[in-house]
């Protein structure tokens, strides 16, 4: 089992509808975030292109959080969701500082938090909030390793990208472009 | 909006690009090893209860599920998987709807208006008998004095509703919502008299299934009309044409096949070009238009010389590009929607403009087509027995002494005018009954609406924040939020008929109230208790439901009912006889009726004033987590976006030496300087002639600790208004500001 995510950067309109699904869904303080919209935007008037993502931990096969993890709060869980034991977590910040993608935030409760793919919901067989929000339906979740799996599905006939993929972690979040 | 720390890092691995959403962080340095309080959960669903309701924070009004823990306190709220509105999937405003439910700022007692020694007002907070006392006696004395019919009422959402039915039973019709002169009240005149029947809400816009969908200026996506955009991602998945027509890059541009950067205010231009195009090229629907029209050679000689090289010359598209997208339109016709719009007050002549809409539509036979308009149709909601209403002596209608012969509806601004003595007028307003509706940030030509709120003998306002409007409010009555209230079934229409019900999650926050409680409040007061014969609303929901052939209880735990169709087909069957509601029975190219009246009965171009010398025409629009300025102090879509910004080109950033993030005073043409500052976004997705605001910021009433001085208000700069003769809308898009770089040092109260 591979847990994936596939977002549709032609179908998303930035609505970030997905940040405050996870915010209520999760019970992230306010000013903080596990999930965030990126707009990019490239050419000059009127000859332009936006590309409309969004963005949370990209669930690494190599993760260089979970490695810099000096307690072994950062860990994978089934399917290769990374999580964060917070009574574990020494608040250090190492991990954040490691991740490329800049996903996880000092919780004030003074440890590491993080997207968990929903890891509740997912047990249940539920989709993740921002997932199960999503106006648009552009974000498609499931295991990768499961041709019939929305996320397989997703990826099957189109063109993708990830995310610095440079950075030799392997991320599992995939972006339909 | 805030920008994620690492943006830099991003772009330096290879995207450019701005966070639009998301928050920064600090590092939380110096916090104790092992924080004591890091075990927390999210809560389990199986621990929540739920509650059915339909979001109030927009019109679209989608059906979900509001949840509440243990202590009744409301955790989140989710679409309902049934509701045709939101399909399960609510948009970031009925998500974060909690946060309406949490404010801290929300209004907790009823407020009295009192002069303090000095003679400035105060307020002073009252129980709700007293303050009801205030408001009945306040009432009473108006109608005395000037009769009934002076007293008008202003609302928007549910909560009006229950007001409305009181001054109906008090004897007064006088009832007005901004949401048609300043808002969609053109393009319901315009289809009216095309298709003998308005647009209404939610559009009956065949979105999921059209093959070519144009958008002129309706930036679907940045408005969050929640089943339009879930549509519209299924048509971009079923790969059918978009075409944007928008002097901003707006993200239903970048969705689309085809953007069109159009010179504001030459849109009619482009609308009649294409129908030149599209009959010269028979590109119409011919079985169709024979069959269901009324006065295309009218219309082809009307259209004659308007070709596309005479519409380049005014909107700056190219002839080519206007042909090859009338060709798409034609090509997928009649599965094309030319979207009729929503905010369609812009330039005065926008009834004219809606027509056009109406006009290519009907050439391209999208009404009552698959993949065009649908035949809505919604539920008739049985009347709960209560006595008749008196008939006023006189109504909005008379107040507008024979101008906007074709407004369907009461008419804001008219009302307003009325308010303002003078001479001429003889039907003059005394006193408002403000619910939901904050016009100060809503209306334009603030100083018209502060003339006629101090001529005013008395004011009341029930909402559920210390909106603007409060601040000249008499009495002000703190009204629970939708979460924690009854109202009426929602059975707007869409392609099944529905029906979906609001229960309270909890009890009411604070010393707030619902509505219709107050409503029955005063009623009684006012001598008029038999209008509202019922202890608690729930028993008129309960008889409806009856009637309807359901139950409160089965409604409590569906949430929505849909019912079978009994109004005919969705969509025209080939070469079906139908009758259109119109003068000649037909779908009218050339429109009698604005004939009639004296109007142009087929569209023509009317060029517009353009920006003096270093102004820059002011526009303004939506941000899908925000509604107008009823969300800006909501935390949750806070975190999302904080403040507006100005949208400037770079061109005109370089001109003016402007900067990212620089704080600007706005003035317009008329001198008026914005209240508060608003930051530069420097963007390509703007013209070089025009900017661009989100509308709703640049709140000034202190008591809304988080919204208050965030952006700048847009409304106040909004100051020279082109009136729609032919129904009254107040074109708002012929405003130009300007660029202070200093403090004009403006009073803030």
């Amino acid at each position: 089992m591979r847990y994936a995510m596939a977002i549709d950067t032609k179908k998303c309109v930035g609505c970030s509808d997905c940040v405050v699904a996870c915010q209520t869904e999760n019970n992230v303080p306010h000013g903080y975030c596990r999930d965030w919209v990126v707009e990019a935007m490239d050419g000059t008037y009127p000859n332009l292109e936006i590309e409309i993502r969004s963005e949370r931990c990209n669930h690494c096969d190599n993760s260089p959080c979970v490695r810099c993890c000096p307690t072994g709060a950062s860990h994978y869980e089934a399917g290769g969701i990374v999580t964060v034991t917070a009574n574990e977590c020494i608040g250090c910040g190492a991990c954040i500082e490691s991740c490329p993608y800049d996903a996880r935030y000092s919780h004030p409760d003074g440890y590491v938090d993080k997207c968990t793919f929903c890891l509740h919901r997912v047990e249940k067989g539920e989709k993740p909030a921002c997932v199960a929000v999503c106006p648009t339906n552009c974000m498609y979740f499931g295991d990768l390793e499961d041709p019939d799996s929305d996320v397989s599905r997703a990826l099957k006939n189109r063109k993708y990208k990830t995310l610095a993929p440079e950075a030799g972690t392997k991320p599992q979040i995939f972006y339909l472009i | 909006m805030k920008t994620r720390r690492d943006f830099i890092k991003i772009s330096a691995l290879g995207t450019a690009g701005i966070a639009v959403a998301g928050s920064a962080f600090s590092l939380m340095k110096g916090k104790p090893l092992f924080a004591q309080n890091n075990d927390k959960k999210p809560f389990d669903d199986g621990d929540l209860e739920r509650t059915p309701t339909y979001c109030e924070i927009c019109f679209w009004n989608c059906a979900g599920w509001t949840y509440t823990n243990s202590d009744r306190e409301i955790i989140k709220i989710l679409g309902n998987d049934d509701d045709p509105h939101c399909n399960g999937r609510l948009c970031p405003r009925g998500t974060g709807g909690v946060g309406m439910y949490t404010d801290k700022d929300r209004l907790k007692k009823p407020l009295i208006r009192v002069k303090k020694e000095d003679g400035k007002s105060t307020f002073r907070e009252a129980e709700w008998d007293e303050a009801l006392d205030v408001v009945a006696a306040n009432m009473k004395k108006v109608a005395e004095e000037h009769g009934v019919e002076s007293i008008a009422l202003f609302n928007h959402g549910s909560s009006g509703h229950h007001m409305g039915h009181l001054l109906k039973a008090f004897g007064s019709t006088n009832i007005v919502a901004p949401s048609y002169a300043q808002c969609r009240g053109p393009r319901e005149v315009g289809f009216t008299a095309t298709f003998g029947a308005g647009v209404g809400s939610p559009e009956p816009t065949d979105i999921r299934d059209t093959r070519c969908m144009v958008l002129i200026g309706s930036h679907i996506g940045e408005n969050m009309h929640n089943g339009q955009v879930q549509e519209m991602a299924q048509a971009i998945d079923n790969g059918a044409t978009i075409i944007t027509v928008d002097p901003r890059y707006s993200t239903a541009a970048s969705k689309s096949k085809f953007w069109l950067p159009i010179k504001p205010a030459t849109d009619i231009a482009l609308l009649l070009a294409w129908i030149h195009v599209i009959i010269n090229e028979e590109l119409y629907d011919k079985a169709y238009v024979e069959q269901y029209t009324y006065g295309l050679d009218l219309l082809k000689a009307h259209v004659k010389n308007m070709t596309p090289e005479w519409a380049y010359g005014i909107t700056t598209i190219k002839p080519d590009v206007i042909r090859k997208t009338a060709r798409e339109m034609g090509n997928a016709s009649p599965s094309t929607i030319v979207h009729p719009g929503r905010h369609a007050t812009w330039y005065g002549d926008d009834t004219q403009r809606s027509r056009a809409i109406a006009i290519l539509n009907a050439l391209l036979g999208s009404w009552g087509r698959r993949g065009g308009f649908y035949f809505k149709e919604a539920l008739h909601l049985p009347h709960y027995p209560t006595p008749q209403y008196p008939s006023p002596k006189w109504s909005w209608k008379d107040a507008l002494n024979g101008k906007y012969p074709m407004a369907g509806l009461s008419v804001s601004n008219a009302l307003i005018d009325a308010t303002i003595p003078a001479e001429d007028n003889k039907h003059q307003i005394h006193a408002w009954i403000v619910s939901g509706t904050n016009l100060p940030l809503t209306m334009p030509d603030k100083d018209n609406l502060k003339k006629a709120m101090d001529a005013l003998e008395f004011m009341v306002v029930v909402d559920t924040m210390p909106m603007e409007i409060t601040g000249y409010a008499d009495v002000v009555l703190p009204e629970c939020t939708y979460l924690e209230r009854y109202d009426d079934l929602r059975v707007s229409p869409h392609r099944e008929p529905n029906v979906a019900i609001r229960m309270p999650a909890t009890e009411p926050m604070y010393d707030s109230k619902p509505s219709w409680w107050m409503a029955k409040q005063l009623g009684e007061r006012l001598g008029l208790g038999h209008y509202f014969p019922w202890d608690d609303y729930k028993e008129v929901i309960e008889w409806q439901l009856k009637e309807l052939g359901t139950s409160l209880d089965e409604m409590k735990n569906i949430g929505v009912k849909i019912f079978d169709r009994d109004s005919g087909a969705l969509y025209l069957r080939d070469g079906e006889d139908m009758e259109f509601n119109t003068n000649t029975g037909k779908i009218e190219l050339y429109s009698t009726d604005l004939a009639h009246h004296g109007f142009d009965p087929m569209p023509k171009y009317t060029a517009h004033p353009e920006p003096p010398a270093g102004y820059y025409r002011l526009n303004y629009g939506r941000a899908p987590m925000h509604t107008f300025s009823r969300t800006a102090n909501n935390l949750n879509l806070i975190d999302l976006m904080d403040e507006n910004k100005v949208w400037v080109n770079p061109k005109v950033a370089k001109l003016w030496g402007l900067k990212k993030d620089q704080l600007v005073w706005l003035k317009n043409q008329d001198g008026h300087v914005s209240t508060f500052p608003i930051k530069v976004r420097i963007t390509e997705r703007i013209r070089w002639d025009s900017v661009f605001m989100v509308h709703g910021f640049g709140h000034s009433n202190k008591k809304l600790t988080q919204a208050y001085g965030r952006g700048a208000n847009d409304s106040e700069l909004i100051t020279t208004v082109m009136i729609d003769p032919i129904m009254g809308g107040t074109g708002l898009r012929g405003n130009f500001v300007t660029f202070l770089t200093e403090d004009p040092g403006k009073e803030t109260n």
